[in-house]
């Protein structure tokens, strides 16, 4: 069964006395394990499909089904523990918490979490985390004594923490530069292939694109191109140049 | 656990700006340590308020005995003869509100040393237990006279200031001899001066003496036969050797032994003009007049629905000044204390306000990784509390060192009060919830999408 499940969905802000369409009508099938990038210029609509994806925004009409579960009609705190559940979040500036460590940083979607872990709990969970993701030496570091890169590792972590099915990134590597960038999306692929994290990208660097092996291509709105990336962009970053 | 996650938080985020931090519950700080000063110091104050105004004669009880009358007409108050020392000693032993009771004879009349006169507004016949119901024990000059002075019918007496001055210009009057109504009574201490009481009675124009001497040496009678005149002094020759020289010739011819035998003459007992009664605190007077009624009713065998032989009155007008006093005190405390407490939960709200919007991106992520609204709500209302119960524990701390450095620099009176500790906390709790509620509440309304893209 498809891990995730768009049927015409549209999106319409209303400015006023004018709505303007962004979203016109999206049907899209997603399944458990792909790696993909949501690429397209700017103002194509990319950014309010990832909010959607990610349960921060709803639809104004059409189906969006998470997990075998409706999620459009959803108030805002059944929507907030859904994110808790079943969705990461990687962002472009990464979003940690300032003078506060990273082991804690980690463990800090836990404590919104259904389940109740204790303080020590919580704790081991996110040192376990962040050695997965390489920084098992860096846990009281504070994320101004962390580089880029290793900020970010963090923020994957933390997007880890509550062991969901699907992680989205937002222009991961935005802030991050070539090697970084490189490493973090290593990362990705790693997760991807072995603990079948299905990983939802937007970008538009084709580099990074090219590590996906499905890559969607937004325009105004609609779906221009859905299609294996594999083929078309060869997993070296210099090759698609 | 989640109230403990929570508070945890919260002191993290105030942690990561300390100097803020502590700016901020300045205001809560200030507030809540002049509050707990003004209280105890004010408290200190109010209880020296109530001393004075005690010392005034508030918790003091007068017993008059009831109206006598004959034949539709009556004599005024004060004119039954039923009201006896004994009463008074029943009453002190039988009322647990009553500090202490005096019987008291009063009598009016000249007083003489050497070539000077004087009128005093009272004499007043009394036992040693009148000074401390009065809250005279402390004289001027010389000693009070003892129970045994009382018992013996000694004539001794206490000057009030003012006698002094009139009699004896300037000499010490102690050891002197005066003579009231032409009985010599020895001067062997002189009152603290007074002044005059609320009425305008100048207080310090008595004499206090043994009640014995001056009933049955002086007026022989009770107050309402006493001939009141300046000038009833008899005419008869003091030979200083007539213990009663003011007897009054008999009206029937004189019985003979065995006519008396016969015939016993009803036995009067000796009756007294007043008993001046203190009870153990003005609280306590509604107490005390329900005692000493149920022991007088019982005393003179009065029926169930007839009426009392006795009036008990206090000093409502002084009761009514303390309250009143206290009362007013306590409010004024109160209001200032608002002022203070208002103002600083003001500063945590225009803090918290920053604080929410300096945040929004956290605010955002928060979202994102799953908090609700509710979460951040609770977040940043406890974040608030936290502050404000900082502030009060500090203020707390300060306001009570201050008022005990008031207490020894100034020696003025100062009580602790746990209730004001107590409210402070109540009231810093209180007011980090009042005004961190907004703040938090407009936190916990921000969309995420909006939030996180906010810089």
């Amino acid at each position: 069964m498809d891990l995730i499940t768009l049927r015409s969905i549209t999106k319409t802000y209303q400015m006023g006395d004018i709505s303007v369409p962004v979203l016109k009508g999206i049907s899209l099938s997603i399944r458990q394990g792909e790696l993909i990038a949501l690429t397209g210029s700017s103002g194509s609509g990319k950014s309010t499909l990832m909010n959607i994806l990610g349960c921060l925004d709803r639809p104004t009409d059409g189906e969006y089904w998470l997990d075998g579960q409706e999620t459009s009609t959803l108030s805002a705190d059944e929507r907030a523990l859904l994110r808790n559940g079943k969705l990461g979040f990687v962002f472009q500036s990464f979003n940690l918490l300032a003078r506060t460590s990273a082991i804690e940083n980690v463990a800090m979607p836990l404590s919104y979490a259904a389940e109740d872990l204790s303080e020590r709990e919580a704790r081991d969970r996110a040192a376990e985390m962040l050695v997965r993701v390489g920084l098992g030496d860096r846990m009281n570091h504070l994320p101004s004594q962390l580089s880029g890169g290793q900020q970010q590792r963090v923020a994957i972590a933390r997007a880890l923490i509550n062991r969901p099915p699907v992680l989205f990134a937002d222009e991961p590597t935005g802030n991050l530069d070539s090697k970084t960038s490189e490493e973090v999306l290593q990362m990705f692929e790693r997760l991807n292939a072995e603990d079948k994290i299905t990983i939802i990208m937007v970008t538009h660097d084709p580099k990074v694109a090219g590590h996906a092996n499905r890559m969607i291509r937004m325009e105004d709105g609609v779906i221009q191109g859905d299609a294996p990336a594999a083929e078309s962009n060869p997993e070296l970053p210099g090759g698609a140049a | 656990m989640k109230v403990y996650s929570t508070a945890r938080t919260a002191l993290r985020a105030l942690r990561r700006n300390p100097m803020r931090a502590m700016l901020t519950t300045l205001g809560i700080v200030i507030g809540v340590s002049a509050v707990i000063a003004m209280m105890e110091i004010g408290a200190g104050a109010s209880a020296a308020l109530k001393k004075t105004i005690a010392s005034m004669g508030a918790n003091v009880l007068v017993v008059r005995p009831g109206t006598a009358s004959s034949g539709g007409v009556s004599f005024g108050s004060g004119t039954t003869t039923t009201l006896t020392p004994e009463d008074c000693q029943a009453i002190l032993r039988e009322c647990p509100s009553v500090r202490n009771a005096a019987p008291m004879v009063r009598a009016r009349t000249q007083v003489v040393y050497g070539n000077r006169n004087w009128v005093p507004n009272a004499i007043y016949g009394t036992t040693p237990a009148y000074l401390d119901v009065q809250d005279w024990s402390i004289l001027a000059e010389g000693e009070p006279f003892s129970e045994r002075d009382v018992l013996n019918g000694n004539r001794v007496c206490i000057l009030g200031k003012s006698l002094v001055r009139e009699l004896f210009e300037g000499e010490s009057p102690i050891g002197k001899e005066i003579r009231i109504k032409n009985i010599t009574f020895k001067v062997i201490g002189v009152l603290s001066p007074k002044g005059a009481n609320m009425m305008g009675f100048d207080q310090d124009d008595v004499i206090v003496a043994p009640w014995t001497t001056i009933k049955y040496r002086v007026t022989g009678a009770s107050l309402t036969n006493t001939n009141q005149s300046t000038t009833a002094a008899t005419d008869s020759v003091n030979t200083l050797s007539n213990l009663y020289p003011t007897v009054q010739p008999s009206l029937y011819p004189e019985r003979s032994k065995i006519q008396e035998a016969n015939n016993p003459m009803p036995v009067r007992f000796a009756n007294i003009d007043q008993i001046m009664i203190a009870a153990n605190s003005s609280a306590e007077i509604p107490m005390a007049i329900d005692q000493i009624t149920g022991v007088l009713r019982e005393r003179h065998r009065i029926r169930n629905g007839e009426p009392d032989d006795f009036n008990i009155r206090d000093m409502a007008e002084l009761t009514k000044t303390l309250s009143t006093t206290t009362k007013l005190m306590t409010n004024l405390l109160l209001a200032v204390a608002m002022i203070s407490l208002v103002v600083g939960g003001v500063g945590i709200m225009n803090i918290m306000l920053v604080s929410v919007t300096e945040r929004t991106r956290e605010i955002g992520l928060r979202m994102a990784v799953g908090a609700r609204g509710q979460d951040i709500l609770r977040q940043f209302l406890v974040e608030a509390v936290v502050l404000c119960l900082a502030g009060g524990a500090m203020g707390i701390v300060l306001g009570h060192g201050g008022s005990l450095l008031v207490k020894f620099l100034f020696k003025w009176p100062v009580e602790t009060s746990p209730a004001a500790i107590a409210a402070a906390v109540l009231v810093s709790a209180g007011v980090g919830i009042i005004f961190g509620f907004y703040p938090a509440w407009k936190a916990s309304r921000l969309d995420p999408i909006e939030a996180l893209r906010y810089e």
